[in-house]
């Protein structure tokens, strides 16, 4: 039963086509676009806005929307809602983030489609509501306990909030993972202009449901490195889900060695295997150059401009974008990367993606950082300057 | 008697999962077998029905189902439950949970969700302790009593768990024992008839916990323990006020009920309306 999206009425509801939108905004129409039909979430800046269009758009398509009590609710909530068919996802930022390791492990052991956006702003703790931060990159990989593999992808404009919250949709469903759209309080809450996509343009993809029949079916079974057909509640297969090691049939196996590396190694390789299908980068490169820039999201609009400096003063500088941060595109990074002396990696955090660069490139190039915390992004100039005077160590 | 064991095991019983993990003596496999007759008295589609469970000893009940069952995390099966539920209402969810995954870790979910009042049956067993990790004290553990984290006593008054939900709004709220099968069938039937958030406490032995570190770790020393040290509501009414307030039993029976608006009701209601409102757009 492959699910249509009801285009002409979810334009109804949304509006024209071409908006002056909001980013938070715009997470929100493009995961309607992805078919989303469930939202469980909790206020916090910069994310509110997020649950606000939600609150608003969904109900008139006939869909439920949820304040919980706190964020590991929320996520909860979503994840149920999600075995019992849906396209569900939540919004959040920092301190809501460390609220839903919990249950983002729980989704990555039970294979629960879901999404999750987070607004970043800056931290620790409480720290800078309304400012803009990068600095939950390495809890998006590593927040949660034990081994596991998660999808994220990082926004770095309006439009790609739109275009990277519907993929996000497709990718959970498709990988039966959580998906993490990594955006920021800047991303988040400036305006810019969106186009919406055509209906020729709309493509859900969903969980793969079960080709047995119900007795025959047996929910967790998958060749290693692939993703088990699901079967939601409801719908006569008696799927028992639980987040402790199970088997095949997904009944507890809590103290067999073997069944669980089966399974975790399933688990990360359905994403590792598939790191290049999942990799999505923008690359502007040209001869010559010794230099190269590694961004993502926010900042990558600073090493934009960094470049456009450069190259008018007569610079040769190279620059890669990383659209989806994890799985992280290793081998898109070293390609980039060759002939490279020197990557700089601007982030709004005190270094996080350096050091994962810095891994991929196993001494290739040396790996510098431009961090800048405390709410404003980074301006051009401070990398044109970590260009020509080197930047800080990683 | 034995004939519908029987039925009711081979109708609703996932057999690859037996035995079960339960220690002899052990309360919770009672609850099963209570709830299983509910079920079957209702006549609830098992097709259509969705257990939901946190962790502990009480929260692996779903797996001894044959049905679908989401074994969640530490106290937030109620929150789980609640996203089954709303987005697919057609759909009966009952929860299992204990009383340290309900009222100790998952406490703000449970007032939240006898507030919000979304269709659901709650049957919490109250074993006074920690269970699966090895006894220890939880909310419910009366005070100055023993458990391996409260060796010189418990220094904290316990949870009344169904004051706890009446305050917080749940229309049907109800507490028996063991000891009281058949009413506490028809409990758990009233609650899973319940249009909103039904409540079932049950209070159960755990011998190898709270048991051993109390006195009570023989299984017909632990049985008469839940006699003597509860009073079903009407026998409570027939005492003088005077005893009454003297009173120091655990006051079991239906304790609360009440209609009142449930949460998906007024969902369809709000969906309805915003049709209604944006069916003269369309045709202008
Ligand atoms: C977040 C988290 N903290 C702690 C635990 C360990 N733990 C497992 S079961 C349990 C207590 C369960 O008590 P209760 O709900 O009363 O269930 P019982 O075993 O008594 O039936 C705890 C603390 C856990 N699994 N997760
Ligand atoms: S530890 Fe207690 S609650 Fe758990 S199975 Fe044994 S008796 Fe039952
Ligand atoms: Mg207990």
């Amino acid at each position: 039963m492959a699910r249509e999206l009801d285009y002409r009425r979810v334009m109804e509801v949304l509006g024209s086509r071409e908006q002056f939108a909001q980013g938070d905004v715009a997470c929100a129409y493009g995961a309607i676009l992805g078919g989303c039909d469930f939202f469980a979430g909790y206020p916090i800046t910069p994310a509110t806005e997020v649950a606000e269009t939600m609150a608003v758009l969904l109900p008139r398509l006939g869909c439920a929307v949820m304040q919980m009590e706190d964020e590991i609710a929320s996520l909860s909530a979503v994840i149920g809602a999600a075995w019992a068919g849906s396209r569900a996802f939540t919004a959040t930022s920092g301190p809501g983030f460390s609220l839903m390791q919990e249950g983002i492990g729980y989704a990555c052991m039970t294979e629960t489609p879901c999404v999750i956006i987070n607004v970043q702003r800056s931290g620790p703790s409480t720290g800078q509501p309304t400012e803009p931060a990068q600095g939950d990159m390495l809890q998006a990989r590593w927040g949660t306990h034990g081994d596991h593999e998660i999808i994220a992808l990082a926004p770095a404009s309006v439009q790609e909030c739109v275009d990277l919250t519907r993929l996000a949709f497709n990718l959970a469903e498709e990988y039966r993972n959580p998906v993490l759209v990594m955006t920021d309080g800047e991303v988040g809450h400036m305006r810019e202009k969106i186009v919406l996509p055509a209906e020729d343009e709309i493509e859900l993809v969903e969980r793969c449901p079960p080709t047995n029949k119900p007795g025959a079916y047996v929910p967790f079974r998958a060749a290693p490195g692939s993703v088990p057909e699901m079967a939601s509640f409801g719908t006569g297969f008696h799927t028992y889900v639980t987040g402790l090691t199970h088997d095949e049939r997904g009944l507890p196996a809590t103290d067999d060695a073997e069944q669980h590396t089966r399974l975790v190694r399933r688990l990360v390789d359905k994403i590792r295997d598939d790191t290049e299908r999942l990799t999505r980068v923008e690359v502007d490169s040209e001869e010559g150059a010794k230099v190269g820039i590694v961004s993502y999201g926010i900042s990558a609009r600073s090493a934009a401009g960094a470049v456009r400096i450069a190259r008018a003063e007569g610079r040769k500088i190279n620059h890669l974008r990383l659209i989806s941060v994890y799985p992280f595109p290793e081998r898109a990074v070293r390609d980039f990367a060759n002939g490279l002396d020197r990557i700089i990696v601007p982030e709004l955090n005190l270094g996080q993606i350096c050091h994962v660069v810095r891994e991929a490139l196993e001494g290739e190039a040396t790996v510098e950082r431009v961090s800048r915390i405390g709410g404003e992004i980074i301006p051009p100039e401070e990398i044109v300057r970590a260009l020509i005077e080197g930047g800080e160590q990683v | 008697m034995f004939n519908q064991a029987r039925k009711i095991r081979d109708k609703y019983i996932r057999d690859e999962m037996w035995p079960s993990i339960f220690c002899t003596g052990c309360g919770i496999g009672n609850v099963l077998n209570y709830t299983l007759r509910a079920i079957d008295s209702i006549g609830l589609d098992i097709d259509r029905t969705v257990f939901c469970s946190g962790i502990g000893c009480s929260s692996r009940l779903p797996g001894y189902i044959e049905a679908d069952g989401l074994h969640t995390t530490h106290g937030r099966a109620i929150a789980f439950a609640t996203g089954v539920k709303v987005y697919k209402p057609e759909l009966s969810v009952i929860v299992f949970t204990g009383d340290g995954d309900m009222a100790g870790i998952g406490g703000n979910h449970f007032i939240h969700a006898a507030r919000r009042n979304v269709d659901m049956t709650v049957i919490c067993i109250n074993n006074f302790n920690y269970g699966m990790t090895g006894g220890q004290v939880s909310p419910t553990t009366p005070a100055e009593d023993l458990s391996t984290t409260t060796p010189y006593g418990n220094l904290e008054e316990p949870f009344d768990l169904c004051r706890l939900a009446i305050g917080a709004g749940a229309p049907f709220v109800a507490r028996w024992t063991m000891g009281f099968p058949y009413e506490t069938i028809t409990a758990i039937e009233s609650a899973i008839r319940t249009k909103g958030f039904g409540f079932v406490e049950i209070l159960a032995p755990c011998p190898t916990g709270y048991g051993k570190a109390n006195e009570l770790r023989d299984a017909p020393a632990n049985w008469d323990w839940y006699k003597e040290n509860t009073i079903t509501r009407i026998d409570l009414a027939q005492l003088s006020p005077d005893e009454r307030s003297a009173n120091r039993k655990i006051v079991i029976g239906t304790l609360w009920k009440e209609e009142k608006p449930e949460y998906i009701e007024r969902w369809r209601q709000l969906v309805g309306r915003l049709q209604a409102d944006s069916e003269p757009a369309k045709s202008s």
